[in-house]
């Protein structure tokens, strides 16, 4: 056991830089760093479509990303998409009247909820609701329409 | 014919035999593990001989494998002008699929052959029942500390190899072929997420470990002791490390990324 000590040296070296792999990966890598949970408040929004938003699609205000989605379900009742959204809560000061969209980065991007913050002096609260909604743009009824009025102006 | 079926009988009893009495190994080198924990040199030393001396082979291979990745990815996603979610590409390879896989494959054959090679000597030379002749249980003596050794060198491993691998594309992708080194992390942070990939990446690699090392120490604790005994069985440890490797990384990603 005369190279006890290096061994012990060689194997502390190992242990340490496999978790600093591992750290590395947790934080340079993921999201855990820039996003987490605990430190956000909940809204919802009603859309009459939310086109092909997902859970953690991103929200966004401003262009900058401020939280993300945490669950889309139907409304069976009101037949409307129910997006509930949790936003950093450095960001609670947006007010009630605040316009949410589902908009798509980019021609064939991802799509997410653009926040647009309107003019009230009272702030959306944790759980609030958020009532002025604009749905996604579907692509094949954009054309649709744009094909009928084509077509009924030319009829004219 | 008669004898076709009875050779596929003999062989089907073979190998469920071979299961059971693997399975048997396991649960004995399992509870061995107890009485490795009072005497941390042992581990220690395996610890140095799988871990430490495979970090060499890992590191250098998640290296070129993350600059591959980084060329290839930026070949094919230049064509469609999308060079920026290379870091994206690289980094959800890695740390899904490659980083456990290629490491595991690494492990079964720079560490499990070893250890196969290692305890099927011992049984030839009749060391094993030497020791139970002196009253120390081999499996805890021998078999349970390259266990333990195994089992938690192998997600440090596999860390270590996506760590690198990330760095490798990164110096290939913004170093030689000048995609911007922002976007490369930042579109890598925005898209990895830490539960569904970091860490189902690190269960990954804790199974694989677990099943190489199982199978390795099986192997040799089973070979026929012999010189070509020892052999096959250092051959077996590698192809079925491989199989097992591969096929249970399909099961992993049909159950954990099924959206």
């Amino acid at each position: 056991m005369q190279h006890t000590s290096t061994q012990d040296t060689l194997v502390g070296l190992f242990v340490a830089s496999g978790i600093a792999g591992l750290f590395f990966l947790a934080l340079q890598v993921s999201n855990l760093s820039s996003f987490t949970e605990q430190d956000s408040y909940i809204v919802t929004a009603r859309f009459e479509n939310s086109g092909g938003l997902k859970v953690k699609s991103a929200v966004s205000s401003a262009g900058v990303k401020i939280g993300q989605v945490k669950a889309i379900s139907f409304d069976p009742k009101s037949y409307e998409s129910v997006v509930e959204m949790s936003i950093d809560k450095r960001y609670s000061t947006l007010p009630d009247d605040t316009t949410a969209s589902v908009y798509t980065a980019g021609l064939l991007g991802e799509q997410y909820v653009n926040l647009d913050a309107g003019g009230s002096d009272e702030y959306l609260k944790d759980g609030g609701k958020i009532d002025v909604t604009n749905s996604a743009i579907i692509l094949e009824k954009a054309l649709g329409q744009f094909l009928f009025k084509s077509a009924a102006e030319e009829k004219k | 014919m008669i004898e076709f079926l009875q050779n596929l009988g003999k062989n089907t009893r073979t190998s469920f035999t071979k299961l059971g009495r693997g399975t048997f190994f396991l649960l004995q080198t399992t509870s061995g593990i107890v009485s490795v924990l009072p005497r941390p040199r042992l581990l220690l030393n395996q610890m140095h001989s799988i871990g430490v001396l495979s970090f060499l082979i890992i590191t250098i291979s998640g290296l070129f494998v993350g600059m591959v990745l980084g060329l290839q990815g930026y070949y094919i996603l230049s064509d469609f002008g999308a060079e920026e979610t290379l870091g994206v590409m690289v980094a959800a390879s890695l740390v899904r699929e490659l980083g456990p896989v290629v490491t595991a494959l690494l492990f079964a054959g720079r560490a499990g052959s070893a250890l196969t090679a290692e305890i099927g000597l011992m049984k030839a030379t009749e060391q094993l029942s030497g020791m139970e002749m002196m009253a120390v249980d081999p499996i805890k003596r021998i078999i349970s500390p390259r266990f333990l050794a195994g089992f938690l060198s192998m997600p440090l491993l596999a860390a270590l190899f996506s760590a690198v691998g990330i760095i490798g594309g990164q110096m290939v992708g913004s170093g030689l072929l000048g995609v911007d080194e922002g976007a490369y992390w930042s579109q890598m942070r925005a898209n990895i997420d830490f539960q569904d990939d970091i860490v189902n990446g690190v269960i990954k690699s804790i199974v694989f470990g677990f099943v190489a090392s199982w199978i390795a120490l099986f192997e040799g604790y089973d070979a026929i002791p012999t010189s070509e005994g020892v052999s096959r069985a250092t051959t077996r440890t590698v192809v079925n490390s491989a199989f097992s490797i591969l096929g249970l990384d399909f099961i992993l990603t049909a159950l954990m990324f099924g959206d």
